[in-house]
């Protein structure tokens, strides 16, 4: 087979979905949200809901994700995605609805909005982009920051006894009964890649099903934060950010997993 | 065929809301405003209209979901007290910034803090100056009965839509919670069509995506945006300013107040006609946009204009403004949660034509 016959189009094995513009994407290379996106979209794709999905992004990294993915979107406040997603699914009950938030955004300023649409179980999905950092402005410290990890809010270190502890907000939202299926995965390798694309197929499936919220943590990798190159990232992902935040299913079905 | 009630003026709203095809409601308890969501929730017309009423975990949540409901195209609104709307104001400049059309009631009461229950006009400045960050602007319609609380609902989804840009119905604890003799009108069918130029339904193959944002990170596009924005303003200068004139015609002294004020000062211009005073009252019904052409024309016709409001004084800078120093311009008014009486309002206009009005 030569160069001719590799790029006919009966022999193409894999192409970017036409639901990602192609606006040159503003993350950093290396970051996680680039795959996350191409993740979900390639779902919509499959199930064929682009005329039927609605996005909401707020601040952080990825309020920009309007301009990569080609749905309807709102680009909402700091920590206000579920609300703003609580009026739009109560407004379009048979549309698909999801959030995209970060750390920041889900786990500080927003944990009001996050609990009560995950109390209400409201039939949204939301993904929740935890890399441990704010990333958009500057490399901060997160409420998900690990103990010891430095950012330039935590210049030494984040010390418990002053900055407190790194909250686990997917275990937290798995104890209330309005969600229905809660997961965390990661994108940092193909086979972590699959899992959560199936997580996210499952979750906006789920929302035909009126059982409550699907809550899809993604650990996720901010290199340029964390100050490493993308390679040491994924590593000093691994060996610090898994360890504290495990992958795996939480709750499936309305059930939570048992350990 | 007339429907006459007795109602509250909060009730009013939240019956008018109903009947003017509302299709969301997103609110959080606060007197002295709370009877909306209590009366939404008892009418339950999620089973008749099909309107959806949520009682939200915050203010803040309440109009960030307004935010998302008015994105979609659909008739939403929300309504709130003081304390309540100062935290609706980051949500607020987002609606704004993304030119998008909703409903809000302020119930005003006394400030600042969680200051008192008792009615008040003191949020006029957060009111009519945009209120939270950035240059923007609200229609604001000020009733002073609670004919006008359910009369306001209707016009001002027509005023929302017509803009693309949120609507504020500016009362007080006395409209709010006072019982008035109301004409309800028929009930309105909500809408099923949805603008395709910006609405959130969903993207269908033949248009583009819609995005509901306020965000532009080049400072020369969020001017352009900004300019626009202004343009919508300076339209509603135009074309939507609204007032009341009492007595006017010949008066000598003029009253300035809108809502409640509007209403004690109407008695206290027939107690000063009684004795043979000219007063007139003018009652703007917009307060954004303000009716200062209509004022400024006083300027050259009456020896003295008093600003009577439930405030430290605060429109009467922008009846100031209105007659640019051609009159002199007093304040009066109660304020902290203590309303004016009539009397209150006749004293001060005697004490001022005695002293020269200067």
């Amino acid at each position: 087979m030569n160069l001719n016959d590799i790029i006919k189009p009966e022999n193409l094995v894999y192409s970017k979905t036409p639901l990602l513009t192609d606006n040159v994407m503003s993350y950093c290379p290396g970051c996680s949200h680039g795959t996350a996106h191409r993740i979900i979209m390639e779902v919509i794709e499959e199930m064929g809901i682009q005329s039927e999905t609605i996005g909401v992004a707020p601040v952080g990294c990825s309020v920009l994700a309007y301009e990569f993915m080609d749905i309807d979107m709102a680009q909402a406040a700091h920590g206000r995605a579920p609300a703003v997603a609580t009026g739009i699914k109560r407004c379009w009950p048979e549309k698909y609805v999801f959030t995209y938030q970060g750390d920041g955004d889900l786990a500080a300023i927003g944990t009001a909005e996050t609990i009560h649409a995950c109390n209400r179980g409201e039939n949204i999905m939301i993904v929740f982009i935890n890399n441990g950092i704010y990333g958009m402005t500057g490399g901060q410290m997160a409420p998900t920051t690990l103990l010891g990890m430095k950012s330039s809010t935590s210049p030494f270190g984040r010390d418990v006894a002053s900055m407190g502890n790194p909250i686990k907000m997917t275990d937290l939202v798995a104890q209330l009964p309005g969600t229905y299926f809660v997961t965390r995965q990661s994108v940092h390798k193909p086979v972590n890649v699959r899992r959560t694309k199936k997580a996210i197929r499952m979750a906006l499936e789920n929302q035909k099903l009126n059982k409550g919220v699907s809550f899809v943590e993604i650990v996720s990798s901010c290199n340029s934060g964390w100050k490493m190159t993308p390679v040491e990232a994924n590593i000093w992902m691994e060996e610090n950010m898994i360890p504290f935040y495990p992958l795996g299913d939480l709750k499936v079905d309305g059930e939570l997993v048992k350990k | 065929m007339k429907e006459l009630r007795l109602m509250k003026g909060n009730e009013a709203i939240a019956e008018a809301a109903i009947r003017a095809g509302a299709d969301a409601y997103f609110g959080y308890p606060i007197t002295p405003q709370s009877e909306v969501l209590e009366y939404l929730m008892a009418q339950r017309p999620e089973t008749t209209t099909g309107m959806i009423v949520l009682q939200a975990e915050s203010e803040v949540a309440a109009i960030n979901m307004v935010y998302g409901a008015a994105a979609t195209g659909k008739r939403v609104l929300t309504s709130s007290s003081s304390p309540g709307m100062s935290l609706k104001q980051e949500g607020i400049s987002y609606i704004a910034g993304a030119e998008l059309p909703c409903l809000i009631v302020n119930v005003v009461r006394g400030g600042p803090g969680l200051g008192t229950i008792q009615p008040s006009q003191a949020d006029y400045f957060q009111s009519t100056k945009g209120g939270g960050h950035g240059d923007y602007r609200l229609l604001v319609l000020a009733p002073a009965s609670v004919q006008e609380m359910s009369d306001f609902v209707k016009l001002g989804f027509e005023l929302a839509f017509k803009y693309r840009n949120p609507v504020l119905i500016l009362s007080d604890g006395v409209i709010g919670q006072m019982m008035e003799k109301v004409e309800l009108f028929e009930q309105q069918e909500r809408v099923s069509t949805y603008d395709p130029t910006w609405t959130l339904t969903g993207k269908p193959k033949e248009r583009e995506r819609n995005i509901a944002t306020s965000l532009e990170l080049d400072p020369y596009r969020q001017e352009k945006h900004n300019i626009k924005l202004q343009a919508k303003y300076t339209a509603m200068e135009e074309n939507e300013v609204r007032y009341e004139e009492f007595n006017c015609d010949d008066a000598e002294y003029l009253i300035v107040a809108y809502g409640s004020s509007a209403r004690i000062s109407q008695k206290a211009v027939q107690l000063a006609r009684a004795k043979g005073i000219k007063a007139g009252l003018f009652r703007p019904i917009t307060l954004f946009p303000f009716p200062k052409n209509e004022i400024n024309k006083f300027g050259s016709q009456v020896k003295g204009i008093l600003s009577v409001e439930m405030s430290a004084g605060q429109m009467i800078e922008d009846i100031q403004l209105a007659v640019a120093g051609k009159v002199n311009v007093k304040h009066f008014g109660r304020y902290g949660g203590v309303v004016t009486a009539p009397d209150e309002v006749l004293e001060t206009l005697e004490k001022h034509i005695s002293g020269g009005w200067k």
